[in-house]
């Protein structure tokens, strides 16, 4: 291996704290670091201001903190046509997309780390909460220590040949100590709030973004058994298992959103947090990634998660065929949501996920989730 | 690897001998200019000094200088001021597609004033035509405002001929000379030219200093308010030691013109043709033959902009490209897509190189040859 002064390290800036961690650990181990931030998006208000703006001047800031050079590189033509167009389609089905896997699979350690590359860097790194570890010569992806931070379900379908270029400098420390070491270096985004939600919508409403892209299409709102209990704004605006923004008042338990009817464009509901209908044993995943990059032939004991955060369950996969599986849930789970990921789990090690494309209850594919 | 500048049209090194002028001035002579004592009186005499010189330098009268702090100002001076005082007399004005932005802005903001612009187009060589410039004149056109050399391409526009043309027409003539000035030879009066723009920092004088000229009798309203420095048209107390090391690099400009020139024909040369020894693909933007020794714009067909300038950074050459960046992201050159539409692949390829003090021969061909290596790579 190189001498890690001459090894080179892109460091994929955001202008938020946990990157300019990465940057200044890399920094102090002694790499050779470049630090570049991504403009994916543009947001340019009618006064000329834009959140990318601030984002730069703060890793420019930091930068110049740590004595390495910065530069932009901007991706919004590869983003909007990789990643929103993917976004828009989902939602247009039905389904619930999740634009940061995308990112990461066609934006982040492609497009990206191939410029990354071109300029001579021998790795790629980011602030992302997971581990690389080589175990003769295959490339694994541990989770975050963070438990609440681990950002491998994001990170689903990273392949062999990224992960080898691939750095986590934050994969083995808990955020709060994150913080402490930007606190004590006293860099400029030590203080600065985590951003939150999806990187292009940032903090304004979700249903005004939504609508200047997709027409909504008010409808009706029912109980799977047909009683109409109100009308809904748009189908695309209600994700499986949502309490808020139904309007439905009355006594009893709380209502929430357990299928969509695109046809009919019906949104179908039910009382109750724990109503049956929310709850399913299976599904059929599509889009699968296994990071050890070998086929699925043998049913697999695993564990798995269906969205970010969540506690893992006990699962079995099947293999499919035609890079599909069926995954079976030990212990029935509540609101699986097309479109979302499915990222599987031996212990710490993550070992790659799919797209929930269908959700099953008694061998039998429940339709009204769409 | 030893860092090379090749980026003079954004800004130069501060020549020692500037230096040498200036210090005594920052160390000795703090005197506000307007006062009434010995100590403004001594501050007073160096601008007054430097007015002399610099008015010399494009052919005019010294009480037609008015310092401002740079070529931005003086732009916004020239258009947004010459316009206002004259809008009793029409609400048009000409300008040019591939204007620097302290021009293009300055006339978006008069378009909002209820102006009307014509922003003139280029072919794809990069030169406004003088009939373009014809035709689009009316009676109620107050002012044109054309720029004399191109900041990214370097081609020289047809100033004098424009001039030529303007001289029956009661509309003023502005030219932002802030990539001609020091190289080439101003005469306001062979030009036809009522208003001007120069600054300090492109021709080795320190940063924040620039001039507009403008001819006797031109109606100019101030964009700011204050004391009566400048004649009022330009309120706000004077840069004195900046003013000072500006006057000092005018000298040094005019004394070396010749030399200078043949030096930098002499830089681009040897670039070119080590980038052809190398055998990199490349096209020079604009007429090779039409453009200021200083700059030249190259297109790499099968690159992008964001890669090279990194890659040449991160091998110690400088360089630049199109003038727009936002969150520190290129955008596609407004000159160069006015020259090859919008979308071309050039608009997106293109590097401008330019020399100066900071070369020599030798710098040239290393960065040239990192340039070559680079290119080659990427366009693999």
């Amino acid at each position: 291996m190189k001498d890690k002064k001459d090894t080179r390290v892109v460091v994929g800036m955001s202008g938020g704290v946990d990157s300019s961690v990465a940057a200044l650990l890399l920094k102090e181990q002694g790499y050779d670091v470049v630090g570049i931030f991504m403009k994916n998006w543009d947001d340019t208000d009618e006064n000329g201001v834009c959140t990318a703006t601030e984002d730069f001047d703060d890793v420019v800031r930091v930068c110049n903190q740590l004595e390495i050079p910065y530069y932009a590189v901007n991706f919004e033509k590869q983003y909007w046509d990789k990643v929103f167009t993917y976004f828009l389609d989902e939602y247009k089905a039905g389904r619930t997309p999740n634009p940061d896997v995308m990112c990461n699979k066609e934006i982040k350690f492609k497009a990206f780390l191939d410029h990354a590359l071109s300029l001579g860097a021998d790795y790629l790194a980011t602030g992302h909460y997971a581990q690389v570890r080589e175990v003769d010569g295959e490339y694994q992806m541990l989770r975050g220590v963070d438990d609440n931070k681990d950002q491998t379900y994001f990170l689903n379908q990273l392949s062999q040949s990224v992960l080898s270029k691939v750095m986590f400098p934050l994969g083995h420390l808990p955020k709060k100590e994150v913080r402490r070491i930007a606190g004590e270096h006293d860099l400029a985004t030590a203080n600065k709030k985590d951003s939150t939600g999806i990187c292009f919508i940032g903090e304004r409403n979700f249903k005004e973004f939504l609508s200047e892209y997709l027409p909504a299409q008010p409808g009706k709102m029912k109980t799977l058994n047909g009683v109409e209990k109100g009308r809904h704004e748009g189908l695309m605006y209600y994700t499986i298992g949502q309490r808020q923004g139904l309007g439905i008042g009355g006594s009893g338990d709380p209502w929430f959103v357990v299928g969509k009817n695109l046809e009919e464009n019906i949104l179908y509901v039910e009382q109750g947090f724990h109503n049956h209908r929310l709850y399913s044993d299976g599904l059929i995943a599509t889009d699968l990634n296994w990071i050890n990059e070998e086929k699925l032939i043998e049913p697999m004991e695993c564990t798995a998660k269906f969205r970010y955060r969540q506690q893992d369950s006990k699962v079995t996969v099947r293999p499919l065929g035609d890079d599909k599986v069926r995954v079976e849930f030990h212990d029935a789970q509540r609101a699986i949501t097309p479109g979302q990921a499915v990222v599987f789990y031996d212990g710490d090690v993550c070992l790659g996920g799919g797209t929930i494309d269908e959700v099953l209850k008694d061998e039998k594919y429940l339709d009204y989730v769409g | 690897m030893e860092p090379i500048y090749l980026d003079h049209a954004a800004t130069t090194p501060v020549h020692p001998e500037v230096t040498k002028a200036m210090l005594p001035v920052l160390q000795e002579v703090f005197g506000n200019p307007s006062s009434v004592h010995h100590f403004g009186r001594k501050a007073r005499q160096i601008i007054d000094e430097a007015r002399r010189i610099i008015a010399g330098s494009i052919h005019a009268n010294e009480k037609e200088i008015v310092f401002t702090s740079g070529g931005t100002e003086a732009d916004n001076l020239a258009v947004v001021g010459t316009a206002m005082a004259n809008r009793d007399r029409g609400m048009h004005v000409i300008t040019t597609q591939i204007e620097h932005h302290a021009t293009l802005h300055a006339a978006e903001y008069l378009e909002k004033q209820g102006f009307e612009i014509t922003y003139l187009p280029v072919g794809s060589e990069g030169k406004v035509s003088v009939e373009e410039l014809e035709s689009a004149l009316r009676d109620d056109t107050v002012l044109v405002s054309i720029m004399a050399v191109n900041n990214e391409t370097g081609m020289v526009q047809p100033i004098k001929e424009m001039g030529k043309v303007l001289k029956g027409h009661p509309a003023y003539f502005h030219t932002d000379a802030v990539q001609a000035y020091g190289l080439m030879d101003i005469n306001v009066d062979d030009w036809n030219v009522d208003l001007l723009t120069a600054s300090s920092h492109k021709i080795n004088g320190p940063k924040a200093g620039g001039f507009l000229y403008m001819r006797e009798g031109v109606q100019v309203s101030a964009l700011q308010y204050g004391g009566q420095q400048e004649r009022k048209r330009r309120p706000g107390t004077e840069n004195v030691s900046g003013i000072k090391g500006f006057q000092r690099a005018v000298e040094l400009a005019v004394e070396n013109r010749s030399e200078r020139q043949q030096k930098y024909a002499d830089f681009k040369q040897t670039f070119l043709q080590k980038l052809r020894q190398e055998n990199v693909q490349f096209v020079v933007n604009g007429i090779e033959t039409e453009t200021v020794p200083a700059i030249v714009n190259i297109s790499f067909p099968g690159t992008n902009v964001e890669a090279l300038l990194t890659n040449f950074d991160l091998s110690g050459v400088a360089a630049s490209s199109g003038s727009a960046c936002t969150a520190g992201s290129i955008e596609p050159s407004h000159v160069l897509s006015a020259m090859f539409g919008k979308g071309d692949d050039r608009t997106i390829n293109s590097i401008r190189f330019s020399f100066g003090l900071a070369n020599t021969k030798d710098n040239v061909e290393e960065a040239a040859g990192r340039v070559a290596s680079i290119v080659n790579r990427l366009a693999e």
